[in-house]
């Protein structure tokens, strides 16, 4: 019996997990060739939005995830735009974008504020649900969850053992080196912050036709931020960055079990806590502290613990890129 | 007038034409008449005293938080954290409020050193977090945003709930020694505007002339380099954070004490994140905040007349704003790019 609840725990935060991981990987892709998108909470609101609505209206799922994703990729191709062609500040627009898609979702979504709608449906792996134990945690969701799982995959092998992946890698690290040897710099850094928006254009509806479902005002207000904050703690590498993302949700939803368990404890605390811990958990990878406690670990754990805390950005993050 | 003047004038007004178009494409989308919709927000904000009143208190914590971010700025520091700093002024005022008597011409300066403390207290705990706990000071700041936020909530329904019991209006009213004194029947107060524009003044020479500005512009320039010229990087960078905290922590303050008269639970009212679009639409540069902060209040004013009249969402209003700092954005960028060709 005990065992039914855990395995229904894991489930169900590997499933609420997802869009934080779609919209995390598809900041990864983007950040790994230079770019930073800093309008991601935006972006997640208005792409929700979107999904959902012309899901709704259209009927049809599929439409719905692919205005999302249109709508992920148009946002990141103005930051692109602006940061490449136009050299202005990344940072700066992307925050307006911020304000901006949060704002737009606003308006727009309000006829549609807490109108039901269409939803993913629950869909068993035929066969490997059966599995014991693996079979209910993994293969019991939605086509999401399971996309989600393959993004994952697919996305950590073009980035470390493909052609093109090695391509992305020096593009964000050493981009003169790379336009020296014929790498198409700024092309391929327009084409990775599109598919990094558009994935994170999925997460969005990942959230407003799976895992949150419906829609209402700033439905997502705040998840952006922990994208964002989920790349670094994950060092720019995808495994580590889901692996933060699953982390999320599993303290997410221990706060829910946690909740009624101890009901004095104000319910504010646990508002506060995803936002908190966000901090905490960047102080642990950037900060010096870090290292200090490193120091106290037996040498032998000392590789492995500082190869799973510590990253460091792509080294060209942020910094416009002129071929000579 | 010279063909160049000319055409400076075209660029400068360009983000402002781009809006309207898109707005109204947005409007249509929205099956609204557009020059209605744009009226109403215009109707708005100048249909009578009051509703004139009103844009001045607007324009209060803009420009406080507006005049604080500028010093932020100088030092290359994105301090999304204003909205916190902001709370926490409010907070720290509250709690003199509530919980200490005096006559008015002690409470009411009290009020104001309590805010600024409590701003000062959240933007140099971001200082700390970035200078010694290399936290970007985005995250740091928006993580703070979100703590403070959930504090003020746990204290209007915990300790500083009303004895009828808690409700989303907030805490008792202050006592009238801690109400600053108001317009004629209005929402404005003149103490306030005049503590602001004072401020805006202030950060204007503090950092045209000042050594310590000087010191921060280096900061922002090219911090290894101001480091190895001797300046104290990290020490700078939070007294920056600090000084910024100051001012939004006043601007919480008087959103307490002039204008709401109790602790609510959306105190900031999204009066952080707007000043920051403030000042990028300045050009971070002191002497164009004003005008910009008149725009932006009429816009914040007239807006919520929407929803009263046309059934329209009055987030169109901040689709408005940030639309015009997008556009302003990509057309600098646009004449910087085309003047490089020509030049």
């Amino acid at each position: 019996m005990a065992n039914t609840l855990i395995i229904e725990t894991i489930r169900s935060v590997l499933a609420a997990s997802s869009p934080l991981v779609f919209a995390a990987l598809g900041e990864t892709l983007t950040e790994r060739a230079g770019v930073v998108n800093l309008s991601l909470d935006g972006t997640i609101l208005l792409s929700a939005m979107a999904g959902f609505v012309v899901a709704l209206l259209s009927g049809s799922l599929m439409l719905g995830f692919a205005a999302a994703m249109v709508v992920g990729a148009a946002v990141a191709l103005i930051i692109a735009y602006a940061s490449i062609a136009l050299k202005q500040n990344q940072a700066a627009v992307g925050f307006v974008l911020t304000l901006l898609c949060a704002d737009l979702s606003s308006f727009l979504g309000q006829p549609f504020v807490r109108v039901p709608g269409p939803s993913v449906p629950h869909w068993p792996i035929p066969g490997l649900a059966d599995i014991p134990l693996i079979g209910p945690i993994l293969f019991n969701g939605d086509a999401l969850v399971y996309t989600s799982y393959a993004a994952i995959i697919v996305i950590w092998w073009w980035i470390a053992k493909t052609q093109p992946g090695l391509k992305l890698r020096s593009i964000g690290e050493r981009p003169e080196a790379a336009h020296s040897r014929g790498v198409p710099v700024n092309r391929l850094r327009y084409i990775y912050t599109a598919v990094g928006g558009a994935l994170v254009g999925l997460g969005g509806a990942a959230y407003s036709l799976s895992v949150k479902l419906g829609w209402s005002h700033r439905h997502t207000a705040g998840m952006g931020w922990i994208a964002l904050a989920i790349v670094i703690f994950g060092g720019w590498s995808p495994f580590r960055v889901a692996f933060g993302a699953y982390l999320f949700g599993f303290l997410k939803s221990l706060g829910s079990i946690l909740q009624p368990v101890y009901p004095n404890v104000p319910t504010q605390i646990f508002q506060a806590a995803p936002f908190a811990l966000m901090i905490v958990a960047l102080l642990l990878v950037s900060g010096d502290f870090t290292e200090r406690v490193l120091d106290y670990l037996p040498p032998k754990l000392r590789p492995i613990i500082a190869s799973l805390l510590r990253g460091s950005p792509p080294a060209a993050l942020g910094k416009p890129f002129e071929p000579q | 007038m010279k063909r160049s003047s000319l055409a400076s004038l075209a660029w400068g007004l360009a983000p402002f034409v781009l809006t309207l178009i898109t707005s109204s494409l947005i409007l249509l989308f929205a099956g609204a008449d557009p020059l209605e919709a744009l009226g109403q927000i215009l109707g708005g904000a100048f249909e009578s005293t009051r509703k004139l009143a009103d844009v001045i208190v607007a324009l209060v914590p803009l420009l406080l938080c507006a005049a604080g971010m500028l010093i932020t700025f100088a030092a290359g520091l994105w301090n999304i954290g204003v909205e916190g700093q902001m709370i926490a002024g409010a907070l720290a005022t509250t709690w003199v409020a509530l919980g200490v008597k005096a006559p008015v011409y002690v409470m009411l300066p009290l009020t104001i050193i309590a805010g600024m403390a409590g701003g000062i207290l959240w933007g140099a705990l971001i200082g700390l977090l970035r200078s010694y706990g290399k936290v970007n000071e985005i995250f740091a700041g928006l993580g703070l945003n979100f703590c403070a936020t959930a504090l003020t909530n746990f204290l209007i329904f915990g300790p500083w709930k009303p004895p009828d019991g808690a409700t989303m209006s907030g805490t008792d009213p202050f006592p009238q020694e801690a109400w600053m004194p108001i317009i004629g029947n209005t929402r404005a107060s003149m103490i306030p505007l005049a503590i602001a524009i004072i401020a805006i003044i202030a950060v204007y020479f503090l950092l045209r002339d000042s050594y310590w500005g000087l010191k921060l512009k280096a900061i922002g320039q090219n911090a290894q380099a101001a480091q190895r010229m001797g300046i104290n990087t990290r020490g700078n960078l939070i007294l920056a954070l600090a000084a910024c905290g100051a001012l939004a922590g006043l601007a919480g303050s008087v959103q307490t004490t002039a204008v709401y008269h109790r602790l609510i639970p959306s105190i900031s009212g999204g009066y952080g994140y707007l000043s920051q679009l403030v000042v990028l639409l300045s050009g971070l540069r002191a002497e164009w905040v004003p005008l910009v902060v008149f725009f932006f209040s009429v816009i914040q004013v007239g807006s919520p007349r929407l929803e009263l009249r046309m059934q329209l969402d009055s987030s169109l209003g901040g689709v408005l704003q940030s639309s015009v700092v997008l556009f302003f954005l990509l057309v600098r960028g646009l004449r910087q790019k085309l003047e490089r060709k020509e030049g």
